[in-house]
């Protein structure tokens, strides 16, 4: 019933070229995109439960102390207000990604300045959340917290390079620079907030909620909860955005599960936005030290990258900075390192391209520093540094596309290799600059498991535990089994978020359609060898499409042969030694135009082109809108998103959508996007690696460069606000 | 008098907390109206209310006495999509979805508003009626956030049926 296929070796047969349907890749739309845009998808707060209470947390207004105790008494005769739950199983932090066991408890003792400490539970949400605010509580504030990661302890990450000599490569190269950037922390904020519903019924505990990796949120919970885990059920059929904030377990789930169970009853606990900004997951502020050195043709001798990230005390997380600078680029001289500082600040954690999304602008960025150094055009510096094997672990790269990336783009762009002095273009008082920037997003893979039934009327089910987080999971997962068993999409029914299916890896680290759509390919190619034997054919023979098998030059009805019964299979994705066997990833390269207002410093991004190479394309609609929504973040990165903390008390003072700027539609001009031909079937059996991060993996670099070569600010620090513009624009 | 949602009656909230957003997504148990903020900062809650989008998170439910208020559920359903909802559909407006039922919202709003010569800050002579120029939807949409970054495929559905409509 189980059909496993180990990833040993890559698997090169591309199977999916040579099926009969015709609909992989093809730029279908989301069978789920009808309840979406006619307001029919349920995400996690919308159910609608009888005798449902309601729970609104209450957070401390200080960074680091213990609260004493809490005054129940002070809200429990306003109305409606059922109870205070303070229980020791709360959580005090989101569980990190994978973390696979309780996120920290014991919330009375506060480590960051919002921090839950309870939660009020009352009939309505208005009853909820006026008590919440009335909640009166003793605690007492340690003076030694610590909000400056510069002047806090830190530690060295485990991973570090140190390869020959930089420091003398840095002496003997023909050019080089020694660099210095930061960029500051991000929020996830994805458009819904945290939100839970949770169920018990004196035997399971049942929550709704807006997770991304049910496998491992199944057992942060119930190991939260002191329960086993075939006695809890997680449902997160739509996900209103994630971008890492909901990989873990976060607390609204765990407190609404402590008081439906106290209370028999099913508990509402939605977070507010600010709650979301002041609790949930932050992207680590960076400093970064970028040392680069070329021989007369450009050729990278020395490569240094070296990054300082903060986390809170006992957080294993920290922002893998140089994560693709590892083997981007050659230079056999390296050192790349990553030092964590211990701060009070909200849990680190990851943010849509943990490590690259920060670690790659300011490389790229230094790269344009480095080719107006030598005189190349940094197109050809690119091109120039492509190294033929992992730099430091020697290992070869499966389908790398980089090269292909950076031309077509700079095609399909207008790049002009021409001479690159800042200040050529003008328009009244806009100065028109232009800047390319590398991509590259490692490849991950994680065990999967998902259910695919041929029923007798010939249509399919796809039954798994993964999620949609927005990235296409409805669309690409019935598009594979439509593919592998011969009909349309629109025959395949897709069923996902919900812990009773088989499991698999969840949404994050761009993982999903790579591991979940092997599972779902597995359990489809074992379906067709069950048909092949029942029909006595040879496997490879055997040709699904429409409905009708064909083999050896006969033909009969899929609905036929099945005669009355379903065959149901599970496919069981498991990575192997492809993973240590070749340096997988995904690369691309962004190419922008701005404008830069000589008087306010203000930059707008005018277009933007990316081309990307991410193994086998699914879905030709859903890739391009990941990559589109990547380069989005980019404009965000490179000119908006910042979290501001107040240095004396540690608070987050742009906590809402007003003070934090996600790019508005205003601020995006028409992108182009190009997925470049490839095949990857080192990186998964359906040669497809992941595209959800990549699209925002250098391209505030590529923006960054642009400034430069538009207005001749020269700035190191992101994001690129009007008043630093301004502040780095030379005079005339 | 009561409140009318998209056609149906509902009984005023007896608490006067309740926003009209609330209001719409529990009480009514309309839920296609999202929550994103409950600030005014993202246009997520938009509805409309007589025919004209407002944020229904900033609207407490008790001031809508006698109001038509129009939400996603109103534009079109499952079986028969408005033509801007199909756009969304065809053109991948939306990824997660938690933003699109307040940018379908917003975009039947601008049509209107273009059709009846309201100028915007992108609008270079107010004298004039204003034109479907990208920059001028984009204006006028910009107070619809979407983190999943869907805007170039938002405005190419709203562009291809403002087109047809104005
Ligand atoms: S929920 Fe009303 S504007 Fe955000
Ligand atoms: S589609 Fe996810 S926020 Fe717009």
């Amino acid at each position: 019933m189980t059909a496993l296929f180990k990833h040993d070796k890559p698997d090169n047969r591309n199977v999916l070229d040579h099926t009969a349907q015709g609909i992989i890749g093809q730029p279908l739309t989301r069978p789920e995109g009808i309840l979406k845009v006619t307001g029919n998808a349920t995400y996690a707060a919308e159910y609608a439960f009888d005798e449902c209470l309601e729970g609104v947390l209450v957070t401390a207004p200080f960074a680091k102390g213990q609260v004493n105790s809490i005054d129940e008494k002070s809200v429990s005769s306003m109305p409606g207000v059922i109870k205070v739950i303070t229980d020791k199983r709360l959580t005090a932090r989101a569980a990190q990604g994978t973390a696979n066991e309780a996120p920290k408890q014991n919330v009375c003792e506060v480590h960051y300045w919002g921090q839950p400490i309870a939660l009020v539970v009352a009939e309505t949400f208005e009853q909820a959340r006026d008590a919440a605010k009335h909640l009166k509580f003793d605690y007492t504030e340690d003076t030694d917290a610590i909000f400056d990661p510069e002047a806090a302890d830190s530690e060295t990450e485990d991973g570090a390079t140190q390869q020959g000599d930089l420091a003398h490569a840095m002496k003997q190269a023909d050019a080089s620079v020694d660099l210095h950037y930061s960029t500051e922390g991000h929020a996830s904020a994805a458009m819904e907030p945290h939100a839970s519903i949770a169920q018990w019924d004196g035997d399971t505990l049942t929550v709704h909620a807006s997770l991304q990796m049910l496998n491992y949120n199944i057992t942060e919970l119930a190991d939260a909860m002191g329960l086993k885990e075939g006695k809890v059920r997680l449902l997160s059929p739509f996900v209103g955005g994630g971008f890492g904030s909901k990989l873990g377990v976060s607390q609204d789930v765990v407190a609404a599960s402590v008081a439906a169970m106290e209370l028999g009853r099913p508990v509402r606990v939605v977070m507010s936005r600010q709650q979301v900004f002041q609790t949930i997951m932050r992207r680590s502020e960076t400093t970064q030290r970028l040392r680069l050195a070329a021989d007369a043709d450009g050729k990278l001798t020395g490569f240094g990258h070296e990054a300082l990230v903060s986390n809170l005390p006992n957080e294993e997380f920290a922002e893998p900075v140089t994560q693709s600078s590892e083997f981007l680029y050659g230079g056999e001289n390296r050192v790349l390192q990553i030092e964590v500082a211990r701060i009070n600040r909200m849990t680190a954690g990851s943010v849509r391209a943990p490590g690259e999304a920060v670690g790659m602008p300011a490389l790229e960025a230094a790269m344009d520093e480095l080719a107006e150094k030598a005189g190349i055009d940094p197109v050809e510096l690119r091109l120039r540094n492509i190294p033929e094997v992992h730099p430091s672990e020697g290992t070869p790269f499966s389908s790398r596309k980089l090269a292909e990336c950076l031309k077509e783009g700079a095609a399909k762009f207008g790049w002009d290799s021409g001479p690159r002095t800042p200040r050529m273009q003008r328009e009244g008082e806009w100065w028109i600059g232009t800047g390319v920037a590398s991509a590259a997003r490692v490849h991950n893979v994680g065990e999967a498991k998902a259910r695919v039934t041929l029923q007798a009327d010939g249509t399919a089910l796809v039954q798994t535990d993964m999620t949609d987080i927005g990235t296409g999971t409805y669309a690409i997962l019935g598009q594979i089994a439509g593919e592998m068993l011969g009909m349309s999409r629109d025959d395949v029914l897709v069923e996902l978020g919900d812990t009773k299916h088989p499991r698999g890896p969840g949404s994050g680290g761009s993982w999903g359609a790579a591991s979940s759509g092997s599972a779902v390919f597995v359990a489809c190619e074992a379906i067709a060898e069950e048909i092949a034997s029942l029909l006595g054919a040879a496997k490879d023979d055997l040709t699904l499409k429409d409905g009708i098998a064909s083999w050896g030059g006969q033909t009969r009805p899929v609905t036929e042969i099945l005669d009355g019964k379903a065959i149901t299979k599970i496919g069981h994705y498991e990575p192997g030694d492809t993973e240590d066997d070749y340096a997988a990833s995904s690369y691309g390269a962004f190419f922008a135009e701005v404008a830069v207002n000589q008087w306010t410093g203000e930059t707008r991004v005018r277009r933007m082109t990316g081309a990307f190479g991410i193994g086998r394309v699914l879905n030709e609609k859903t890739a391009r809108s990941q990559c589109l929504g990547g380069m989005v973040w980019c404009i965000g990165s490179a000119l908006t998103e910042s979290l501001l903390f107040d240095p004396v008390d540690g608070h987050l003072v742009n906590c809402d959508l007003a003070e934090y700027h996600v790019p508005v539609h205003r601020d995006v001009p028409d992108m182009d996007v190009i997925l470049v031909e490839e095949r990857d079937g080192a990186a998964s059996p359906i040669q497809a690696k992941g595209v959800g991060e990549l699209g925002m993996c250098g391209g505030a670099g590529a923006i960054a460069n642009a400034i430069y070569n538009a207005c001749g600010a020269r700035l190191h620090d992101f994001p690129m606000t009007p008043d630093r513009v301004l502040a780095a624009m030379p005079a005339d | 008098m009561p409140i009318s949602i998209n056609h149906q009656p509902y009984d005023l909230p007896d608490d006067p907390r309740v926003s009209l957003l609330d209001f719409i997504r529990h009480d009514a148990g309309q839920s296609g109206t999202k929550k994103g903020c409950d600030h005014g900062q993202c246009g997520a809650c938009t509805v409309l209310v007589n025919g004209v989008r407002i944020n229904s998170c900033l609207s407490l439910a008790v001031m809508h006495d006698g109001d038509e208020v129009t939400t996603i559920e109103g534009l079109g359903t499952i079986d028969q999509p408005s033509a801007l909802q199909k756009a969304f559909l065809e053109h991948d407006g939306f990824q997660c979805g938690y933003c699109t039922p307040g940018q379908i919202c917003s975009a039947t709003a601008l049509i209107e508003e273009i059709r009846a010569g309201w100028p915007s800050d992108a609008t270079g002579d107010v004298e004039q009626a204003p034109k479907l120029t990208d920059e001028e939807i984009r204006e006028r949409m910009s107070g619809n956030l979407c983190r999943c970054g869907a805007y170039p495929n938002i405005i190419a559905a709203i562009r291809e049926v403002a087109e047809t409509e104005l």
